[in-house]
């Protein structure tokens, strides 16, 4: 049924730190390695060692530099699926093989529902959905539901993969639809925020800001005036240019 | 956007199907005396051929087309599966109307009026998969279903009007209604083009990454080299000038053309004007070709803004 659940008892979700996301991309080839055997296996690449490589990908980390009045700076930024309250893709799906789960607001595809029709795809903004042409219908993350609610793991590994392997903290896990939660306290704390509010989907998935930057005493220098040394270096370097 | 083939074949073919259907019906509530007859068979054969065929060829680009029965099942919230559900059953009174044509008895308006109300309805539908994505503005305007609706009932008008010709009864009130649809289309279509040329984007790379407050953003990487899905699904823009080459085109051939021609048709009598008509009907179909190929074409997708297109 493609009717979104008016709510959902809890709102899994990431919350993303732009501020320590060092752009390793471990967190997209673990999602890769985990979900290529998991629920939505197989994530199929095509021409993996030709010229134009491609493949379904859940999680893609993009690079942008940020212009301020006192200079550049790089931000990170691992984009996936954000599991919204208002999910468009789920709504548009004419066969109820998009659906968001009411128990605790993972967005999922039935594959065997799914007619690959690509439309959940145009009504994404984020660009979440991947068609596998392969298999003939459309993925996407599954906050790796097979991960957990996964008796066979240890405890501490219930947690999406990429959350596991991010080697700088920057994503946290959790229940964002309970205020008293350590992702919602995180996102309170640094002001996390929403991708294109403007779109309406009340993404579930918080991104925190980059912090200001520090600015550091500039270093002193001693102006050693007559020094020899340096005379006869910028004598050299004139001979030189 | 990427524009697929099967579905701007599906969108003109159909849409010409129910504009007949729409047109005939209409016709025959007037108590035209050609609209009761073996014509308006044959124009409901039509019909049928182009809105049957429009309706296969949307299952070609379907990952699993065996599947495609299940797009009926979501008609509470997908614009999808209410065209298909509308589709369906539109085919209803138009097949009671038809066979009450082939018995030669007369059917009673009331198949006419829900055949045209479902044509309608559905081309309605159709719209509306594209007018409700929010993440593409060029579609997410009130005018997009009046354009699907307006396009529908010129190509039909045309369509009739040829008929007419050939069966040697059409007369300047045929031109006349002919000539107005078309006209109504050509406006609302020149003013769709404008509208989405002073268009203001929705979102931006601003919002997108939400990095907006804290400078100017611009792409330092893209997140892998060659392009994916994404990109060669939503990031199809057409250049500007090869845009108004092309807008030109669509206008001459889907407009002026059948539009001359039906003008034409009652001015130079019988002959000169089934000739002409039949010249219209080929380029009315290559130009709205171009243009529903230009509605993908020229429609940007928010998701491109992540890869700073």
């Amino acid at each position: 049924m493609t009717m979104l659940p008016p709510r959902t008892e809890r709102s899994l979700g990431l919350v993303i730190d732009l501020d320590t996301c060092v752009g390793c991309h471990a967190c997209a080839t673990s999602c890769k390695e985990w979900n290529d055997a998991g629920h939505s296996a197989p994530l199929t690449d095509t021409d993996p060692y030709g010229a134009t490589p491609d493949g379904v990908w859940f999680n893609r980390v993009h690079a942008y530099e940020v212009q301020t009045p006192t200079g550049s700076r790089t931000v990170n930024f691992p984009r996936s699926c954000l599991h919204c309250e208002r999910a468009p893709c789920v709504t548009v799906c004419p066969t109820g093989a998009s659906f968001k789960r009411a128990t605790d607001g993972i967005v999922l595809v039935d594959a065997d529902k799914c007619i690959g029709c690509k439309l959940c795809s145009w009504a994404c903004p984020y660009g979440a959905r991947e068609y596998d042409p392969d298999v003939g219908v459309m993925k996407k993350c599954t906050l790796c539901v097979d991960r957990l609610y996964n008796g066979n793991l240890p405890e501490a590994s219930r947690v999406p993969a990429c959350v596991a392997a991010c080697p700088t903290g920057a994503r946290s896990f959790g229940d964002l639809g309970d205020p008293a939660s350590g992702v919602s306290r995180l996102v309170q704390e640094r002001g996390g925020f929403d991708l294109m509010p403007e779109q309406g989907c009340a993404p579930v998935n918080k991104y925190l800001p980059p912090r200001q930057p520090v600015t550091p005493a500039p270093a002193r220098l001693e102006r050693k005036a007559g020094n020899v040394e340096s005379a006869l270096l910028r004598w050299i370097d004139r001979l030189l240019t | 956007m990427n524009p697929a083939w099967s579905v701007i074949l599906f969108t003109t073919a159909a849409g010409a199907g129910y504009g007949l259907l729409v047109i005939v019906a209409l016709y025959s509530l007037s108590g035209d005396a050609a609209a009761q007859g073996p014509l308006a068979l044959v124009a409901l054969a039509l019909a049928g051929l182009l809105v049957t065929g429009g309706l296969l060829s949307s299952t070609f680009h379907l990952g699993h087309p065996e599947r495609a029965w299940r797009a009926l099942t979501q008609w509470r919230s997908a614009w999808l599966s209410r065209e298909g559900v509308l589709a369906l059953l539109c085919y209803m009174p138009a097949l009671v109307w038809a066979a009450g044509l082939a018995r030669g008895t007369a059917p009673g308006p009331g198949w006419p009026l829900a055949t045209a109300a479902l044509a309608l309805a559905t081309v309605h539908a159709t719209s509306m998969i594209y007018a409700s994505l929010k993440t593409v503005d060029a579609w997410h305007r009130g005018g997009v279903p009046l354009n699907y609706q307006l396009l529908a009932l010129a190509s039909g008008a045309v369509a009739w009007l040829a008929l007419r010709q050939w069966h040697g009864i059409a007369d300047a009130r045929d031109a006349a209604v002919t000539i107005g649809v078309v006209v109504a289309a050509a406006i609302a279509k020149h003013r769709y083009w404008r509208r989405i040329d002073r268009a203001v984007p929705t979102s931006s790379l601003a919002t997108a990454t939400g990095l907006g407050g804290h400078g100017t953003v611009s792409v330092l990487f893209w997140p892998h080299t060659e392009d994916n899905y994404l990109l060669k699904e939503m990031r199809y823009v057409i250049a500007r000038r090869h845009a108004a080459k092309l807008r030109r085109m669509a206008s001459v051939l889907a407009f002026i053309v059948p539009a001359g021609a039906a003008l034409a048709s009652v001015a130079l009598g019988d002959a000169v004007g089934s000739l002409l008509l039949g010249l219209a009907l080929p380029s009315l179909v290559a130009g709205l070709v171009v243009e529903r190929w230009l509605f993908f074409a020229e429609a940007k997708h928010v998701v491109a803004n992540y890869y700073g297109r």
